[in-house]
């Protein structure tokens, strides 16, 4: 198995080139915000491993919200984020994007502070990768070579019984597997079709991961004193906090609003980016990095296949802080429009969403950190909504397809190559086709 | 505290009714030539409550206005601020047009009316018992009319006697609104109930989430305030919203001609009979029956009529894998039917189902709870009738447009109205189907990428049917958004 990785680089905007920054990163799109996959400064349809990638100007408008806790406006950076999201190590894959886009990269990171010409490209991206806190991967492994094999093959399969389905349509289940498997065989072996193995899974990945599996829960063994000390003040300074901090909720924007929805629904998957100010005090920072290493460790470690709690429409996401902590960013790729996405976190995800998005300035207040929050929902969607940042140019690697088309695909092929299934997982592949 | 009773004398009729014995009804949109006859003319007009008479009144009037519509009306400027973003921004609006799937020969610039100038002010609704229409629109009409107001259109209904035009029994599933507001909603819902939140189809009143939907809300004290209603969630203020709602209407012309032939074509080249893949198509028989069996228990606000009972009792908990009623029905993407937990859990399985680690087959969960996303009907048909069997004959000449005034009405134009319009109708990949879209009133246009979206798949216990090539049966022709206010609220826009 190939797991993924992430890349995030984050740099700030040299204020005087951005207007030139924007023309750029708007040269590289086809259609508003998504990118042509053979753009001439990144054509990242060449690169193969490269599932999703955007460029943002992270450029929060809600900075005047500590104004509630009666503090300065502070100056933060604009930053330039370039994200994607890759198979395999993110070393080699920046290794690649330099050598097959150097001048692009030069052109837009030249915007950038501290970009001359004669910087190490591949050095200045690997200084400016910043930590992702919490990373959340619909299926590890699943490669984007594994995704085109797969929809290849379903795109065979729909082809072939559209002629043969009078014929299969009276077969039994087991009958109809049979015939399929002896299709694909033929396939694979005329070289129509190729349904690669994986390869084999980096041990120096497997050995980290298996340490991070067991090393949270140690160190949390470890730290239990300290905790079962600690936790009743935590608890009712958070009570407190919860009842008293400020809700700011209001209205959008229209002209903000419409900015964003411009970009989206051009493909049935969007792209999301929220951006806040972390709620003051030692109680919220540790809340918010206890919340974020708990979603990070069930992402990597608990979570089936293809759902994160409830939700199935999320393709990757992650959360990342910037500027000592005070401020969060979250980034993600959804199946639907933002209305249903948000509908998903409301009714499936409503606990979660609420442990970590509680800490920002003016979020619908929670009751307990799990409670409340988001049920409020219309001031919880205008909460949303006014973070949300517009991405410049996102692009995605299989247009069309959600991650519960990748869900389905992956499944037919693990059917196809079972061995053995019982006559009721049988029924049920049948039903996938 | 015991909730205040609702006062249907506030309320317009058509919240509560849908004025079944007026068979004949007229709708005019209409544009404000003089706001201040405009007023006079709303004053004297006598709108229809939604109190219950005996006997029934033969004739009813409602009106609903725009936003373009309040605003010409001199309503003030930080009231209208009040209305929901989609409410103001309209059904035209070019990302909005996107979600709801009005593109290619759908697309707002192609439609007869609601885009630009041609968005009405007003609608002004007329209903009548047989032969009483044209006398009552003379009457309300009155002498202020021709000064007060431009008529746009006048949009004529057609009474086709329960059915819509494609042949199919109408209007058989509603949802029951709370009136007595006795409904728990802060208990997650384990069993479907066909009894929705007030909020959901009153502004001003506790909604599914047990809160207020946002409206506009004035100060007590504030010029004409003093008629209007206190707002129960926000003291010392007026509810512009209270006993009001949106309403929703979309102009749908339907090809009566191009579905039947194309279904008699299908199942001319492939087994099958043409009243069976109607009936997929739409996921109920044209008599209106349901395709999955009736459920053992009694749903709430379903019956105790027993033809509801028989038309309505039902889930498709017994049909998980689709082999009884398709997943994309038409009736099974509009009413998917069901809770707010797959596979009705409790205790330790509800919180397991919570993070994650609930049933795991394919299809579980995906589609978002039904209670959050219901719509109070109230079309009606327009243009002949053409039956079935003669929409095999091929058209005459200057073939006359028909189809359904599309009118619904909730509190929540984004979470309900165009929910279903986008999630459930237009979204190709609706409960984990790909590549088709609503068989009886989805677009067929194709994503920019991926799959063709003209199919129509229908589950069967062993391989599935898929139905190829399915034209789209259903073109918009207009829309808007409108809110239909109380009646005290529609004299306070219209106060001198």
């Amino acid at each position: 198995m190939t797991p993924q990785s992430t890349f995030t680089i984050m740099a700030p905007i040299d204020p005087r080139r951005e207007p030139e920054l924007l023309e750029l990163l708007s040269s590289m799109n086809e259609a508003p915000g998504q990118a042509k996959g053979d753009n001439a400064l990144v054509p990242f349809a060449q690169l193969d491993t490269l599932h999703f990638a955007r460029f943002v100007i992270l450029d929060d408008k809600t900075l005047e919200d500590v104004r509630v806790y009666d503090l300065e406006v502070p100056t933060y950076p604009r930053y330039l984020a370039f994200l994607g999201d890759v198979d395999g190590d993110p070393t080699a894959f920046l290794e690649e994007l330099v050598q097959k886009s150097e001048q692009g990269l030069r052109a837009i990171f030249s915007c950038c502070e501290g970009f001359e010409q004669g910087t190490d490209l591949a050095g200045w991206m690997k200084d400016h990768d910043t930590r992702v806190i919490a990373n959340y991967v619909n299926c590890r492994g699943r490669t984007v070579r594994r995704i085109r094999e797969e929809t290849a093959l379903k795109q065979a399969l729909d082809e072939y019984l559209h002629t043969h389905e009078a014929v299969l349509g009276g077969d039994p289940p087991r009958e109809i597997l049979a015939k399929l498997q002896k299709f694909v065989a033929d396939e694979k072996s005329a070289g129509r079709l190729t349904l690669s193995v994986d390869d084999p899974t980096p041990v120096g990945w497997w050995i980290r991961n298996a340490l991070h599996l067991v090393g949270v829960p140690l160190l949390l063994l470890v730290a239990l004193p300290i905790l079962i000390v600690v936790a009743p003040v935590l608890v009712i300074r958070l009570r407190y906090l919860e009842k008293t901090d400020a809700e700011l909720c209001a209205r959008v924007d229209q002209a903000h609003s419409d900015a964003l929805a411009f970009l989206e629904d051009r493909d049935v998957t969007n792209q999301f980016n929220a951006m806040a100010s972390r709620k003051l005090g030692f109680v919220r920072l540790v809340t918010l990095l206890g919340v974020l290493a708990t979603v990070d460790y069930a992402a990597r470690h608990l979570v089936r296949p293809g759902r994160l709690g409830r939700i199935r429409t999320i393709h990757f996401a992650r959360w990342v802080l910037l500027d000592g902590k005070r401020r969060g960013t979250f980034f993600s790729n959804y199946d639907g429009t933002v209305e249903s996405y948000m509908d998903d976190f409301i009714n499936k995800a409503g606990f979660g969403l609420n442990a970590i998005f509680c800490n920002a300035i003016g979020y619908p207040r929670t009751n307990w950190l799990v409670r409340d929050g988001c049920q409020d929902e219309q001031k919880y969607r205008n909460f949303l909504r006014r973070h949300t940042l517009p991405s410049q140019v996102w692009y995605k690697a299989y247009p069309g397809l959600t991650a519960v088309d990748l869900e389905r695909n992956r499944r037919i092929r693990e059917g196809l190559e079972s061995s053995s299934m019982t006559e009721q997982a049988i029924r049920d592949w049948v039903a996938l086709l | 505290m015991k909730p205040s009773e609702v006062d249907f004398a506030d309320v317009q009729g058509l919240v509560r009714f849908g004025f079944g014995k007026m068979k004949e009804a007229s709708y005019a949109h209409l544009r404000i030539r003089n706001p201040a006859a405009a007023r006079a003319w709303l004053r004297s007009a006598p709108v229809t409550s939604a109190v219950s008479r005996e006997p029934p009144p033969a004739v009813a009037l409602q009106v609903a206005l725009t936003a373009d519509g309040l605003q010409s009306l001199g309503v003030l400027p930080s009231v209208i601020a009040g209305f929901s973003a989609e409410f103001l921004t309209g059904m035209s609006d070019e990302n909005r047009a996107r979600r709801l799937g009005d593109l290619g020969n759908n697309a707002p610039s192609q439609w007869q009316w609601g885009y630009g100038r041609s968005v009405p002010h007003l609608l002004v609704m007329f209903f009548a018992e047989p032969g009483r229409l044209q006398p009552f629109v003379e009457e309300c009409k009155g002498t202020a009319w021709n000064a007060a107001f431009e008529e746009q259109r006048w949009l004529g209904t057609a009474d086709l006697d329960g059915m819509e035009p494609f042949g199919f029994a109408d209007g058989i599933s509603q949802p029951q609104l709370d009136w007595e507001r006795k409904r728990d909603v802060t208990r997650p819902q384990l069993d479907y109930t066909n009894v929705v939140a007030l909020g959901e189809f009153l502004l001003g009143y506790l909604n599914e989430y047990g809160r207020y939907t946002d409206r506009p809300l004035v100060e007590a004290d504030s010029a004409g305030a003093s008629d209007l209603l206190a707002s129960e969630d926000a003291p010392g203020m007026r509810d512009i919203g209270r006993n009001g709602t949106y309403l929703v209407m979309r102009q749908l012309r339907q090809d009566v001609r191009g579905f039947w032939q194309f279904v008699h074509r299908w199942v001319s080249a492939n087994p099958g009979d043409a009243e069976a893949l109607g009936a997929a198509l739409v996921g109920r028989t044209r008599s209106g029956d349901p395709l999955v069996p009736s459920a053992e228990q009694g749903i709430p606000g379903i019956g105790p009529d027993a033809d509801e009972v028989r038309l309505n009792q039902f889930t498709y908990a017994q049909d998980p894998m689709g082999t009884r009623c398709p997943f994309g029905a038409h009736v099974r993407r509009q009413n998917p039917r069901n809770t707010d937990y797959p596979g009705r859990p409790t205790g330790l399985a509800k919180l397991i189902t919570m993070i994650g680690f609930g049933p795991r087959g394919f299809r579980d969960d995906l589609i978002s709870p039904v209670r959050f996303h219901r719509i109070l009907r109230r079309g009606r048909e327009f243009g002949p009738e053409l039956t079935p069997e003669s929409a095999l004959t091929p058209a005459p000449a200057n073939e006359p447009e028909r189809g359904l005034h599309f009118i619904c009405l909730n509190a929540n134009i984004s979470r309900q109205f165009e929910f279903l319009q986008n999630a459930w109708t237009t979204n190709t990949k609706f409960s984990a189907l790909t590549g088709e879209s609503d068989p009886l009133i989805g677009n067929r246009e194709p994503l920019p990428v991926g799959p063709s979206t003209d199919n129509f798949t229908i589950q069967r216990e062993g391989l599935r049917t898929h139905v190829v090539g399915l034209p789209q049966f259903v073109t918009v022709r207009g829309g808007a958004y409108f809110f239909l206010p109380s009646l005290r609220v529609l004299r306070y826009f219209a106060r001198d």
